[in-house]
């Protein structure tokens, strides 16, 4: 399994925290993405309640916010405060998401898309909440103003200073609002693209975060903004300083820094951080896994492999080769993340063939089926007594310890459990190779590879195809998703998993075999 | 975890998350001027003159010249670059060249600079060269004023009213 460093650890000890209070799937570490939608979704409704009642006058922006605080506080102050906390929230869970896939390495290979389409993201949402206070018109519009014109004018390309528009009060007109609104409005409509190209090449985005999260999340929002409403501070008075401002610290972080380096050297931190992030994918190790291989003369087109995609590198296209099927699979390398999820999804990896070798319709380069396959019966054969467990561990899940073979388990791993094709349980069980499959992946919620915990549980539940067969003993499949930092735990469940596998009788043992005479040990695959 | 366990952890959780959005959104404040200062701005853009005066051309010299070119007044586009400098009870504040602007360097010059003084009675005096000569200015304005604390007090020019405006 992958080595795991002190931050994914410590990570991951988090997210478990979170998934004991919350559960798994209403863990918001898991729903950072949907919840960027979600605080995006909030700002865009309150933004609109507010645009109606917003005056563009340059006195009358100001008077204008303060009728909508204060003469409709419940409904108008609500949604004001709204607009500003879940631009807040935004800011917040987007570092934190960054953060995040940063850690667990999920920039990398196929996923640079869109850890690349997030760093204009960035500079989008910082344009949207700045923009947004300068139509406040109050004191912190005025510094933001002055210190945002001043800092544009660092850069050479503009003639006049721009800055010079907040020179006095009769510099300025109330033209200027209407400009703000424009850019105001303008922007977010550019990040809504942006958002959604940055999502383009995963299957089934997340975008919206669980309901009772979602309820929960804004009533949180809700009764920050009825205890705490937001509010204007004094109104801008260009012939005054101001002097001690109540300031957005997510939105204005970097702007102290003006202070005491030039704009031109804030710019480049900035344009130089952004750089080296767009460029982060590609830095340090970036060795890649072969991308999925179809083997058309044993695809039929089905597109099962298609559905269960989590980064939509497969795709549907006419049939080729004269075979009497209407279309084959075709592998958009650049978009494989070698996950290997396809070839558990296709019908014809199954080690049930009587005449000659398996060989699916797809399958991994650096990783075949049938290796896995002759591996799982090889190390089954290791095994004695009647609690043979195989183990088949996720590459980016936890760690088992125990000397394995000796511990009466042995471990197979896979770049994603779901890429174990559901016959294969079928086969070792049925055929006695095993007492019990134990399946260990990422934590519940989290998968590594997206989409490949979800595909498991539903094939083992025969609500995905291709279905675990209804013959097979439930009670001797187990599955543990835990997190990397708890290889402790996942060996106390295998042990309470197979000191709890029901101990055969010939008859039992003949049951669960009924489509072939059992075999102990090795057999030829 | 029990069930009310549970809730009561996803309720602090949710309080935690609200006391940070609600407290960094304006907290802590920022210290952006000593209030007991007042700020003098330099800022204004402004032509200054030609390098080489405008000179009119002989008949020798239109003649070389094609018939679409022969324009009487020969104005190189070229601008002097201008001098200014800013005095605060005659101490010498902001002393700076204002390059013209342009590729053929022949637009407007700019200067933007902001100065933290005391509050207080002040004697404000800016000059300007903005022709060839090499001593002296071609521009002066002075204003005694009562900076009061946090006052913006702007100092601008307009060659076509005079010259130099305090506000």
């Amino acid at each position: 399994m992958t080595k795991t460093g002190p931050m994914r650890r410590l990570l991951d000890r988090l997210e478990s925290s979170f998934d004991a209070v919350f559960t798994p799937r209403h863990n918001p570490l898991n729903q950072l993405g949907a919840l960027g939608w979600f605080f995006y979704w909030i700002v865009l409704v309150t933004g609109i309640y507010l645009y109606i009642f917003f005056d563009t006058g340059l006195s009358d922006a100001y008077e204008s916010l303060e009728r909508i605080t204060h003469a409709q506080w419940y409904a108008g102050g609500v949604m004001r405060s709204l607009h500003r906390y879940a631009s807040d929230a935004l800011v917040l869970i987007v570092v934190v998401h960054i953060l995040r896939e940063w850690i667990l390495g999920r920039f990398r290979g196929a996923r640079w898309f869109a850890w690349v389409s997030g760093v204009p993201l960035l500079w989008f949402i910082y344009a949207s909440g700045i923009s947004g206070y300068w139509m406040v018109w109050d004191q912190l519009a005025q510094y933001i103003a002055i210190a945002t014109t001043e800092w544009l004018d660092a850069l050479p390309f503009f003639g006049e200073p721009i800055a010079r528009n907040f020179l006095r009060d009769g510099t300025l007109s109330g033209r200027f609002f209407t400009l703000m609104v424009f850019i105001h409005i303008g922007v977010p409509l550019f990040l809504l693209f942006l958002m959604w190209v940055h999502i383009q090449r995963h299957m089934r985005p997340r975008v919206n975060p669980p309901r009772a999260l979602a309820v929960g999340t804004l009533m949180v929002l809700v009764l920050l903004s009825l205890f705490k409403p937001a509010l204007s501070q004094a109104p801008a008075d260009l012939g005054t300083v101001p002097a001690i401002i109540g300031f957005d610290w997510f939105y204005l972080l970097a702007y102290p820094l003006l202070e005491r380096i030039s704009g031109l050297a804030l710019w480049g931190v900035l344009v130089f951080g952004s750089i080296f992030m767009l460029c982060l994918p590609w830095l340090g190790h970036t060795r890649r896994q072969p991308a999925a291989v179809v083997d058309l003369d044993n695809c039929n087109g089905c597109g099962r492999c298609v559905q269960d995609c989590p980064f939509s590198a497969l795709t549907l296209e006419p049939r080729q080769d004269g075979l009497p099927f209407s279309h084959q699979v075709e592998v958009k390398a650049a978009l494989c993340m070698s996950c290997g999820i396809c070839a558990g999804a296709c019908p014809t990896a199954t080690p049930f063939r009587r005449n000659r070798e398996m060989t699916p319709g797809i399958d991994m380069p650096h990783r075949p089926l049938r290796d896995v396959l002759k591996q799982s019966v090889t190390a089954a054969a290791a095994l004695q007594g009647n609690e043979r467990v195989l183990v088949y561990a996720c590459e980016a899940g936890p760690e088992l310890s125990g000397s394995e073979a000796s511990d009466g388990f042995a471990v197979v791993r896979l770049p994603c459990v779901a890429m174990l094709p559901p016959p294969f349980m079928d086969y070792l069980l049925n055929r006695g190779h095993v007492d019990g499959i134990f399946l260990a992946g990422c934590r519940e919620g989290d998968c590594h590879f997206r989409l490949g915990l979800d595909w498991t549980e539903q094939r083992i539940a025969r609500e995905r195809d291709p279905f675990l067969r209804r013959r097979v003993a439930r009670e001797r499949i187990a599955r543990a998703w835990i997190g990397c930092a708890h290889g402790t735990r996942l060996n106390a469940q295998l042990a309470d998993f197979r000191a709890g596998l029901p101990h055969e009788t010939g008859d039992e043992l003949t049951a669960r075999s009924a489509d072939g005479p059992v075999t102990r040990g090795a057999e030829h695959v | 975890m029990s069930r009310v366990l549970r809730y009561g952890m996803q309720l602090v959780t949710g309080l935690l998350f609200a006391g940070l959005i609600g407290y960094f959104s304006d907290s802590p404040p920022y210290v952006y001027h000593n209030a007991e200062m007042a700020l003098v701005k330099l800022s204004f853009s402004h032509a200054s003159q030609r390098t080489v005066e405008c000179r009119r051309r002989s008949a020798e010299e239109l003649a070389q010249l094609a018939p679409n070119m022969r324009t009487t007044m020969d104005c190189p586009r070229q601008r002097v670059v201008a001098r200014v400098e800013l005095y605060l009870d005659e101490k010498l504040l902001f002393a700076g060249d204002m390059p013209p602007g342009g590729i053929a360097e022949d637009g407007a010059g700019s200067v933007y600079q902001r100065f933290v003084v005391p509050a207080g009675k002040h004697r404000v005096t800016a000059r300007l060269r903005d022709s060839a000569r090499a001593e002296g200015f071609d521009y002066e304005g002075s204003k005694l004023v009562e900076l009061r604390p946090r006052q913006n007090f702007v100092v601008d020019f307009r060659a076509e009213t005079g010259g130099f405006q305090f506000f």
